[in-house]
């Protein structure tokens, strides 16, 4: 740095394209899938790459990122929630008691479900501030209370099953079905298929018959996560809640309201992805979403989320995510044992977190 | 080291009726009694500086003034009504600024977001309200550099800058918050020579503008620079209050110290504290 720090002018244009790049959070995300793909392009099967194959691995990647960029921006707020995997569990048992036990129409069931949920985030955010006590504790026990009350809630329901039917039956034909479930732009898809633009099967229908709505519900809340982290008063104050509590309180930011929305989006995430599993398998159980709140927070952390907070991205956990969707199912296009799978996981984690901390580092000046 | 002294002073009424008022304000956290009953006031256009020892307790007191403590007894009296703020933004919404000894920044947020934490300037309505990136940048490089400082950017990380700067941006921060009434608790700790008559000029011309500051420092020559009125806190309980002329920089630095000690010291080191 020059020593003279008033004729300064001249150094905005000092930093280079490249060193504005490494400042970015998502770097490490983007980079990361960009290894994978090519890795994958090296061994995988052709067909990986082809549209359905492409649908294949998003579709998973999907589902955990709605999850992992909830968990991002509550990282960024500065908090954890372990219990996101087993709200899944929870909220499918409500949304699956809604429809089939009350035969509620989607249009109470799922605003039913989010507000359950949404609650649920309440109560987490409301214990983690009052008591002080660090939220990977308290969303620990919720982690273990949410998933014993879904095979308790579910054994009640069904009278002693910890499996739920009967969900298809029940929404099949419901007007708002289409928006959680199944594919979307099948008129377009056939009509691409007609032209040739895609591959058909021999009936002429297309192999591909859509886009699959998850994935559209996943870019959609990536960019908008996105911009109220970086274009709004309340992304500014969630990275400031992240950053330094205190400093933030004291500089106006309502940093306890932060938080506990915060916790409701996170937990409205994991309803959302139960509505939209639940609704697609027809039927809920005790199982769904077990360990997700671990794959969510790595997506997140391989997208740069800081495990201390106050720095991240959505769009980072939104790569993240679609590098483990490319990881779970790309191996089945390989010749390699998918039991890898885990290695890989706990090797992509600890780069990451090196990573990040070397950002961090130059971001902050510290040496 | 040589501080301007030739601001002008006077200009208050001894009448004007104060904006702020604190009546027998006492804190207590557990077992300390870090406030034991202090009575302070601050009018328009003036400067009231309150001095005191590490550990007096004028960082808790001010807290109360900005919402960051409620006073455990004592009454608030902002322009002659009662007030009870419940958090730091009730009182920024009234027109307090404070730059706090810690200044409250983050290191990982850049210059602007720090500058317009919790009071983010919007453009749109409705649910397309967003933050003015554009204008934030444009005024936060303005007033740095009104402040004498020029950014390498508006994106800067506060974590990038030095000890000095970062004080500069928070002071900048809450001069142009600062509507009605300016706290400094110690702002002048990690600056140079020049940045701190940079400082001592900016709350001169902000008092001209009609606003009380409240400016704290254990420098009594900081405060005989720009003081109007001189409050010592003394282990929790005020000293007096004393008017600018009545009071000679040696009695003031002998109350801080709460006694006589002090000019013994002073007088064996040959004046130089
Ligand atoms: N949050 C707190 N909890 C307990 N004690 C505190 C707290 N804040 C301040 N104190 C105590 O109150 C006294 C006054 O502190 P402070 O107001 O920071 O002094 P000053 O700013 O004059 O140096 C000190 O003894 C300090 O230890
Ligand atoms: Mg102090």
């Amino acid at each position: 740095m020059p020593a003279d720090s008033t004729v300064t002018d001249e150094r905005v244009r000092e930093e280079t394209l490249l060193a504005r790049l490494m400042k970015r959070p998502e770097l490490g995300a983007i980079a990361g899938l960009i290894l994978v793909t090519i890795f994958f392009l090296f061994t995988a099967n052709a067909s990986m790459f082809t549209l359905s194959g492409i649908m294949n691995f998003l579709t998973p990647a999907a589902q955990l990122g709605i999850l992992a960029i909830g968990a991002s921006l509550l990282m960024i707020g500065g908090e954890f929630d372990l219990s996101i995997g087993s709200m899944v569990a929870f909220a499918g048992m409500i949304f699956g008691a809604l429809v089939v036990n009350l035969g509620l129409p989607l249009i109470v069931a799922i605003p039913g479900t989010l507000i359950f949920a949404g609650m649920m985030g309440v109560v987490n955010g409301q214990l983690v501030i009052r008591t002080g006590l660090p939220s990977f504790i308290v969303t620990l026990a919720f982690l273990f209370i949410l998933r014993g009350l879904s095979l308790v809630g579910l054994k009640y329901l069904t009278g002693g099953s910890t499996q739920l039917r009967g969900v298809r039956d029940a929404v099949g034909d419901d007007w708002l079905a289409p928006f959680f479930s199944g594919d979307a732009f099948t008129g377009l898809f056939a009509k691409l298929a007609e032209w040739g633009w895609i591959d058909t099967f021999k009936s002429g229908a297309p192999k591909v018959p859509g886009v699959p709505v998850e994935i559209l519900w996943f870019i959609g809340i990536a960019l908008f996560a996105t911009w109220i982290l970086l274009r709004t008063p309340a992304g500014n104050w969630i990275f400031a809640a992240g950053g330094d509590k205190n400093a933030a309180s004291n500089s106006g930011v309502p940093v306890n309201r932060v938080k506990t929305t915060l916790f409701i989006v996170t937990a409205c995430c994991a309803a959302l992805v139960a509505i939209m599993t639940v609704i697609d398998a027809g039927s809920t159980d005790a199982r769904r979403g077990f360990q997700k709140e671990f794959e969510a927070i790595i997506a997140a952390v391989i997208g740069g989320s800081l495990l201390t907070g106050g720095y991240g991205s959505a769009i980072g956990a939104f790569f993240g995510s679609i590098i483990f969707g490319m990881v779970v199912i790309g191996l089945t296009y390989t010749s390699i044992d998918q039991d890898w799978f885990q290695v890989f996981l706990g090797g992509m984690l600890l780069l990451a977190v090196i990573f990040n901390n070397v950002i961090r580092k130059r971001v902050t000046g510290e040496r | 080291m040589e501080i301007e002294t030739a601001f002008h002073h006077g200009a208050v009424a001894d009448d004007a009726k104060p904006i702020l008022e604190m009546r027998g304000i006492k804190k207590h956290f557990g077992n300390v009694i870090a406030l034991a009953g202090v009575s302070f006031d601050i009018r328009p256009g003036e400067c009231h500086c309150l001095l005191g020892d590490n550990g007096a307790g004028k960082s808790t007191f001010i807290k109360t003034m900005s919402g960051v403590h409620k006073p455990t007894e004592g009454e608030i009296l902002f322009e002659d009504k009662p007030m009870n703020f419940s958090s730091p933004r009730d009182a920024m919404e009234a027109g307090i600024a404070t730059v706090f000894q810690d200044l409250a920044m983050i290191p990982l947020m850049s210059v602007t977001r720090n500058f317009f934490m919790g009071r983010e300037p919007t453009k749109g309505a409705g649910p397309f309200k967003r933050f003015d990136v554009a204008r934030a940048n444009e005024v936060c490089v303005e007033e740095m550099r009104n402040m004498g400082i020029n950014l390498r950017g508006p994106d800067q990380a506060v974590g990038t800058l030095s000890g000095g700067e970062r004080q500069t941006v928070a002071i900048a921060r809450a001069v142009y918050f600062g509507a009605k009434v300016l706290i400094l608790d110690e702002p002048t700790s990690a600056l140079g020579v020049r940045q701190t008559s940079n400082v001592l000029a900016t709350i001169d011309k902000v008092r001209k503008q009609g606003v009380g500051v409240v400016f704290i420092s254990h420098n009594v020559r900081h405060a005989m620079a720009v003081g109007d009125r001189f409050t010592v806190l003394n282990r929790g309980k005020t000293l007096g209050t004393a008017t600018r002329g009545e009071i000679t920089p040696n009695e003031l630095q002998d109350l801080m110290a709460g006694g006589q000690e002090m000019a013994q010291l002073e007088g064996s080191l040959g004046g130089t504290i």
